[in-house]
């Protein structure tokens, strides 16, 4: 496999699929690990940096379940390629503009990704579709114990497993999940929640867009704590909130419907037409009315498109994707010329069935 | 340098803040770290933390005094200006300093998560560990004090234990 074939395959945690795919995109498990002893990328010298980079790959490409990963390493990669990563989350932003001697390794299906020599030494990355935090665990965990065969992890029996930033020590684990709350931001219910989650010290971010904003109704929620909790204590309260979410979530969509269902009918058809009779379009733009369309689909409102074509969209219609699916870069506005293609085809397309 | 918030007075507060996972730095004068402060305070800021803790450190510490980890070279000062460690045995070395600001991030200082499988010996003595700190915990649920002090004692003394065994230059005791 090399990464330009990327771009024609969907990403496992796009697929749609999964428990409560109609308010969960996805799932994602994160271990920070590292090698007893060895210095992290920040305060390594070139030439550690490099041998240890070295020791990574070989240990991670020897494991069973990265046994026919793509290696890739990050200061061979050109701008758009790199984007073209963090876009699909299979690197983070520090990694694509952190310099020195980084890699990742990427598993079939983009199911597992092993950031080398990121702020820490391994970042084992398990994404699912759906809300399927267990499932994300379960193969990271035993990632993690294939790893634990082959390096020397640096862990004190004390404080868990030993983390360049404190943030993450004990054990090392983030678990995030990628939810769409379209009603919630409607109905202004969105920050109370998010008033509640800070209180049980669960962090949110907008997916898409800067800081706390969040493009498209999309939010990522994460656990802070790392030290002092079992993984699975962990996972159990992120996912016990979650589903408390989730239910807000269906109940706002179910009174919007009750009580005002021209205007939410008015919203969606008006975004789906919008999108498929556009010329030009930027991705804000786009993120917002596929929000709309996509909780059409959720509702059973859009019964022609498939769930699966909705999130391909957000990540296909990404800068690095238009450019990689083009073959060559485009400027900004050549980009919102071919989104606009891009999305009109796709739609009419489905639309057609 | 200047102050990147009002543009006038000299920066003389260098801030590392980490927003979800991402850290920036922040470099302020007196007045605007002030009024940043309380703006601030939503944020897990990993500056906050050190800031605080340099305040309740600095009495009677001077400057000489920042430890340095004996593997990788890296200063307790160096830390706090970057925010991260410089390698795992960091941790063994700024232990005193260490242990208060994760208390104070994760509001507890003991790992009970998982712990590495390989070597036999380290598991079991994990295992030991991770035992004596759940029977600790319920020692002080229940209120039994002479227990959890007697539990207390012997797991410091497998920590020390395990220091000596790691040959490290003995600074605890200071
Ligand atoms: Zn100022
Ligand atoms: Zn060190």
């Amino acid at each position: 496999m090399k990464l330009d074939d990327l771009v024609h395959e969907v990403s496992e945690w796009l697929k749609g699929s999964g428990p409560d795919p109609d308010i969960v995109i996805s799932s994602r498990v994160r271990l920070a690990r590292n090698i007893q002893s060895s210095p992290f990328v920040h305060w390594a010298n070139r030439r550690k940096g490099k041998s240890i980079l070295s020791k990574l790959e070989e240990a991670v490409g020897a494991i069973p379940h990265m046994k026919s990963a793509l290696f890739l390493r990050i200061d061979e990669l050109t701008e758009t390629d790199k984007q073209f990563l963090l876009e699909r989350h299979l690197i983070s932003h520090e990694h694509a503009q952190g310099g020195g001697f980084r890699g990742v390794a990427i598993s079939d299906r983009e199911v597992i990704s092993i950031m080398l020599n990121e702020e820490d030494h391994l970042r084992i990355q398990v994404l699912q579709s759906g809300f399927n935090l267990s499932e994300a665990w379960r193969l990271a965990s035993s990632v993690d114990r294939e790893l634990e065969q082959r390096l020397e992890l640096a862990y004190s029996p004390s404080w868990g497993y030993l983390t360049a930033c404190p943030t993450n020590t004990g054990t090392g684990l983030r678990a995030s999940v990628m939810v769409h709350l379209p009603c919630l931001m409607m109905t202004k219910q969105i920050g109370k929640v998010l008033q509640a989650l800070n209180k049980l010290s669960l962090a949110a971010r907008g997916l898409f867009g800067e800081g706390t904003e969040a493009a498209g109704n999309f939010f990522q929620f994460s656990n802070q704590v790392t030290l002092g909790q079992s993984e699975e204590d962990i996972i159990d309260n992120l996912e016990r909130v979650i589903r408390q979410i989730i239910d807000h979530e269906k109940e706002a969509r179910k009174v919007l419907l009750g009580q005002n269902k021209e205007k939410l009918f008015d919203q969606i058809w008006r975004s789906y037409g919008t999108l498929r009779n556009s010329y030009i379009i930027n991705s804000q733009e786009t993120i917002n009315l596929m929000s709309l369309v996509r909780l059409g689909v959720d509702m059973g409102i859009v019964s022609n498109i498939d769930r699966k074509v909705v999130n391909e969209l957000f990540i296909l219609t990404q800068p690095a994707h238009l450019q990689k699916l083009e073959g060559k870069d485009l400027t900004p506005q050549e980009r919102d010329v071919k989104r606009a293609e891009l999305i009109r085809g796709k739609l009419n397309h489905e639309g057609r069935k | 340098m200047v102050c990147e918030n009002c543009g006038k007075k000299q920066a003389t507060v260098h801030l590392t803040e980490i927003i979800n996972g991402k850290m920036s730095e922040l470099h302020l004068c007196d007045t605007c770290a002030q009024e940043k402060g309380a703006s601030m305070k939503q944020h897990f800021s990993l500056a906050d933390l050190l800031a605080g803790l340099t305040d309740v450190g600095m009495a009677g510490a001077t400057s000489q005094e920042t430890p340095v980890c004996p593997n990788c070279g890296l200063s307790y000062a160096d830390f706090k200006k970057v925010g991260r460690l410089g390698c795992s045995e960091c941790y063994e070395a700024f232990r005193e300093s260490l242990a208060p600001l994760l208390k104070r991030i994760h509001g507890s200082t003991r790992h009970v998560g998982r712990m590495p499988e390989r070597s036999g010996k380290t598991t079991e003595k994990g295992n030991q560990f991770q035992d004596l700190a759940k029977r600790l915990e319920h020692a002080i649920a229940t209120e039994e004090y002479e227990e959890a002090a007697r539990l207390r004692d012997e797991m410091r003394k497998m920590e020390t234990a395990e220091r000596r065994v790691k040959d490290r230059p003995k600074k605890e005791e200071a």
